[in-house]
């Protein structure tokens, strides 16, 4: 059946590309203005090189994209290269033979060294042998204010999540929209999981999504953070944007008072021409506890049978970590180096805090890292039903022990 | 449509072997292969694998009905369905009614039937992406119509029905309406043009009122149009998926889902094929229940030419 | 549906009785309704974003700007892909075309042996394949996966264009094997006292005398095929994105501002194919969808 379609494909080249040596089609879904700006370092580094970033940008959340780049996977059509968030992901692509082994490159270049923290490896790490190139670390722990809405309230910008729920009815006074959030469940679910960090604590957050333990997501203080949802829902009651950087640009023109969102809101702000401490602030883990997740993207190399697109693979591969790319592509994004041992001296307010925070240890794994898709498909339209309608704090936390029990 | 004159040439020699008429079986193997294969192959494997654990790869370890149960116990499946519900229950009345409607109204010896016909048919002209994203549009709160309306000085009034979780799915069914029912309308305007001329002069001579010999005598005469119409509204309702995909994309929240979206979104995105599998099934079924009921009207029934 | 095209309805009344005023008056509004949302996209694509923020969705453009649609037809962005919607425009040709030689070609020939050679069981088979029209495709999407990958099409344009040519067969062969019924039999004998065998007589005395039934068959592929998203999405990748899937993604790709206009432009662009041919077969369409409706 393969030569059929070798022949069909032969027989009618209507313009179809053809992967031509040393070009790698590279899937991703960073097409937001500032993901857009990053990704463009990443290929300019890999043209640079001889090579050529054929790109695959997939519109839409993760969510849209990534289907389509498992589906291609496993359709026998991968791509070159493609992102994909690491831990459980990919875990069965990689059982399946279908993902290229990259530690003999690693192990060349030493990755084991230089990546810290080294949880991001580990992440890329199946039994013994590293599948991915962690590019960045991103966490969501973040709460972005608007200083020119808080100046139009005449009230200080708040240093943390008590001084802004406290100003936020004077904010809905004002007819300013107090909290910006994009309507979709992995947004929601996001902002729902740096309350839980800020409010319950990073214990009983271990308990519930690492040892997923049913008991204690039905606990007090669970509940506490199903209670500050309820408030964060009425705040944002207002806000009828379905993206994320819809909600952020709220915050950037002062119709939000604030957005929780993770740190590539940054890059949102960077291309409005905004400074961070001047025209807007960011506050880590809510200005409760200061500790970040290290998620992130990562990049993954499936299997294709060709020595040239092999060359090129690893090519990128080497690229993508390289202490250069590392640091242009992530002041563009807003996200942290994966590598620690690169200048950053050009880094704004907000990725320095960041960058202590990091060097400090307050550090927790990310939830993609230890709940399967499955799992957060279903936390995530818990949540998107949660935050759209009037359901109690105490159905949603009930609901939510219920899908944690039944997690793998 | 469906007994069609047998071809006695071709019965008339009888050399009852495989060759005989090789050349119509030979040109009929894509059409074999895709009823087999495809059509019957793909649906029963579906409907084998909605039984087993399958993740993000088929694996064929059977934990029997987990993945209905599941199913059935998940609140954006129940919603699906009660959305499928309601917009089934509205798209079939009012498709039905305003086609019928404006194809009465067409019949009537007007001036400019095809203007009017072309108007109320182009939307169907038009895929579901373009409809749902046209009507993103006019039903945007800021810009759209509640703006224009209140800018007309009413300025409390709400129609915002794609941000609002409650009534969200009309308007969906707003935008489904308008590009379907110009079909409908045709397909009665074919109808009523079959009707005889004769029943009206007979109307007419009895003193039946135009609105009676419709309701009384006109539409018992098109069941079999009304049958089809049904048919083809309840099929089209059941794959409802790009016109949400592109209008509201679900939202907000979970509010405006649908099955066919459930089941794309469980094979792909939650990689738990299983479980798109079992709802998949269920769509099937439906289809199934309407299914039959309509087979045994059109064919069992009676036969016509 | 019957081919009878004169109204049956009752007798009209004079011309300015309070029946046709009302009659008229609803005829008129309804297609108003109608054609509101068309001629909105016009206008929202021919302003500018200033003039979208201050005025009203209904009001013609003060200043008529043609910038949206060159930016929707060759700028507008997905990711770094900044070549606008011209891209998906040329994929959906590349698509289409084969798609709808290769349906048509397939189920004329099926309806053809079905209507003139039938077979043991070719009654079953055709059952079968009309059952399947009414199958949710949601069922058959994973096992097409499946087959593609075997196949080794998955992914790429003849992917998809086998899977169009399999979802049309339902249809297209029951139109052409009414159709093909329909044909006095004489003809047929005829043409086997002669000689003349199965591709002969599909060849010689069918194609030519059923061109309106492939008039029909084209308006109804080009415009089903065109305006596809379901398919695409699932079995091509970005690079072969037809111009639905690619107008979903840029609109739905936003940076900053959502620009109104050119997403109308985009989505009229998108729209414009089947219109042309919906204004320009007018009633052969009608023909089209009415027996096209079945493949829902």
């Amino acid at each position: 059946m393969k030569t059929f379609s070798k022949l069909l494909g032969s027989v009618a080249l209507l313009g179809a590309s053809v992967a031509h040596a040393g070009e790698l089609e590279v899937t991703h879904w960073w097409t937001s203005g500032g993901e857009a700006a990053a990704v463009s370092e990443f290929a300019k580094a890999f043209d640079a090189t001889g090579n050529t970033w054929v790109d695959g940008a997939i519109a839409g959340s993760g969510g849209t994209a990534r289907p389509i780049i498992i589906s291609r996977i496993l359709g026998g059509d991968p791509m070159g290269a493609t992102q994909l968030n690491h831990g459980r992901q990919a875990e069965e692509l990689i059982e399946a033979g279908l993902m290229t082994d990259l530690t003999e490159l690693a192990e060349a270049e030493g990755w084991t060294d230089l990546v810290n923290p080294p949880a991001l490896l580990d992440a890329c790490t199946y039994e013994g042998r590293i599948y991915c190139v962690p590019v960045n670390i991103h966490s969501w722990q973040w709460l972005w204010l608007s200083h020119d809405a808080f100046a139009q309230i005449e009230t200080p910008v708040p240093s943390n999540w008590t001084e802004f729920a406290a100003a936020a009815p004077k904010l809905e006074e004002a007819g300013i929209v107090p909290l910006a959030m994009g309507q979709q469940g992995w947004q929601q679910n996001g902002a729902f999981g740096v309350m839980t960090i800020a409010i319950a604590g990073l214990e009983t957050w271990r308990k519930v999504v690492v040892d997923k333990n049913a008991d204690a997501a039905r606990g007090p203080e669970y509940a506490a953070v199903f209670e500050a949802a309820v408030d964060a829902r009425n705040f944002a009651s207002n806000s009828n944007v379905q993206d994320w950087n819809l909600a952020t640009n709220m915050v950037i023109t002062g119709k939000a008072g604030a957005q929780i969102m993770g740190d590539w809101a940054q890059g949102e702000f960077q291309m409005a021409g905004q400074v961070a401490g001047e025209d807007y602030t960011c506050l880590p883990g809510l200005g409760v506890n200061e500790i970040l997740d290290t998620g992130g993207d990562a990049f993954y190399f499936p299997v294709i049978d060709d020595e040239e697109t092999k060359k090129a693979q690893m090519a990128l591969a080497s690229t993508l970590i390289s202490p250069e790319v590392q640091v242009s592509f992530n002041l563009k994004k807003g996200s942290l180096p994966v590598r620690g041992d690169v200048d950053l001296s050009a880094a704004n307010d907000c990725m320095q805090k960041g960058l202590d925070i990091l060097k400090a240890g307050g550090i927790m794994p990310s939830g993609d890292m230890n709940l399967t898709a499955d799992t957060q498909t279903q936390i995530e339209d818990l949540m998107a039903e949660f935050w759209t309608s009037d359901m109690s704090a105490a159905d949603a936390q009930e609901r939510y022990a219920d899908i944690i029990a039944s997690a793998e | 449509m469906k007994r069609g004159p047998v071809m006695s040439s071709s019965n008339a020699r009888r050399p009852s072997s495989l060759f005989r008429n090789l050349s119509a079986k030979l040109a009929s193997i894509p059409m074999v292969l895709t009823a087999l294969v495809v059509f019957v192959g793909g649906t029963a494997w579906t409907v084998v694998y909605s039984f087993t654990s399958s993740k993000l790869l088929p694996k064929a370890n059977f934990v029997g009905l987990d993945q209905y149960e599941r199913l059935w116990s998940t609140r954006r499946w129940l919603i699906s369905i009660e959305n499928l519900a309601v917009y089934g229950f509205f798209s079939m009345i009012f498709t039905l009614l305003i086609g019928f409607t404006l194809a009465a109204l067409l019949d009537r010896k007007i001036r400019g039937e095809d203007v009017f016909r072309t108007i109320f048919l182009y939307p169907f002209a038009l895929s579901f992406v373009v409809t749902g994203l046209a009507w993103q549009w006019i039903l945007n709160p800021d810009l759209g119509v509640q703006n224009v309306v209140r800018s007309m000085g009413w300025e409390s009034f709400t129609f915002n029905p794609l941000n609002d979780p409650d009534i969200v799915i009309y308007g969906i069914l707003i935008a489904g309406l308008w590009q379907g029912t110009g079909l409908i309308m045709c397909i009665m305007l074919a109808g009523l043009r079959g009707i005889d001329q004769e029943i009206w002069k007979a109307a007419r001579v009895d003193g039946i009122g135009t609105v009676k010999t419709y309701v009384r005598i006109v539409i018992p005469m098109m069941r079999p149009v009304f049958v089809t119409a049904l048919v083809l509204i309840a099929s089209g309702i059941i794959k409802i998926y790009d016109l949400v995909v592109a209008q509201t994309n679900g939202g907000p929240g979970i509010s405006s889902e649908v099955p066919a979206k459930y089941v794309i979104n469980y094979m792909f995105r939650a990689q738990n094929l299983g479980q798109g599998f079992a709802a998949s099934t269920m769509m099937l079924l439906s289809v199934v229940i309407i299914l039959i009921p309509w087979a045994y009207l059109e064919f069992g029934g009676k036969k016509r030419g | 549906m019957a081919d009878v095209v004169t109204p049956r309805g009752p007798k009209p009344r004079p011309r300015f009785s309070r029946t046709n005023i009302m009659l008229y008056g609803t005829l008129i509004v309804v297609a108003a309704y109608y054609a509101l949302p068309l001629y909105v996209m016009i206008v929202t694509s021919l302003k500018g974003m200033p003039e979208i923020r201050i005025g009203n969705i209904f009001a013609p453009p003060v200043e008529v700007t043609y910038e949206p649609w060159v930016k929707a037809w060759a700028e507008a962005c997905t990711g770094i892909n900044c070549e606008g919607l011209s891209r998906g425009f040329w994929n959906s040709v590349q698509i289409l075309i084969p798609s709808v030689i290769l349906s048509i070609a397939i189920a004329s020939v099926n309806g053809y042996a079905l209507a003139n050679w039938k077979f043991k069981g070719s009654e079953v088979f055709f059952t079968i394949l009309i059952v399947g029209a009414f199958i949710p495709y949601q069922v058959m999407i994973y096992p097409i996966v499946i087959i593609l990958r075997e196949m080794g099409l998955y992914g790429n344009i003849w992917g998809l264009v086998l899977v169009h040519t399999v979802f049309g067969m339902p249809i297209l062969t029951l139109l052409f094997r009414n159709y093909f019924t329909s044909v006095p039999e004489e003809l047929f004998k005829a043409a086997r006292v002669d000689g003349a065998g199965f591709w002969g007589i599909y060849f010689r005395i069918m194609l030519p005398m059923s061109l309106p039934i492939f008039v029909v068959a084209i308006i109804l592929q080009v415009t089903g095929i065109w305006n596809d998203f379901l398919f695409g999405v699932i079995y091509t990748k970005p690079a072969d994105y037809p111009m639905t899937v690619q107008l979903n993604n840029i609109v739905n790709s936003v940076q900053g501002v959502k620009e109104y206009n050119v997403n109308m432009a985009a989505t009229l662009l998108t729209g414009l194919v089947p219109l042309i041919i919906y204004f320009a077969s007018g009633k052969l369409f009608v023909r089209g969808i009415a027996a096209g409706a079945v493949k829902g």
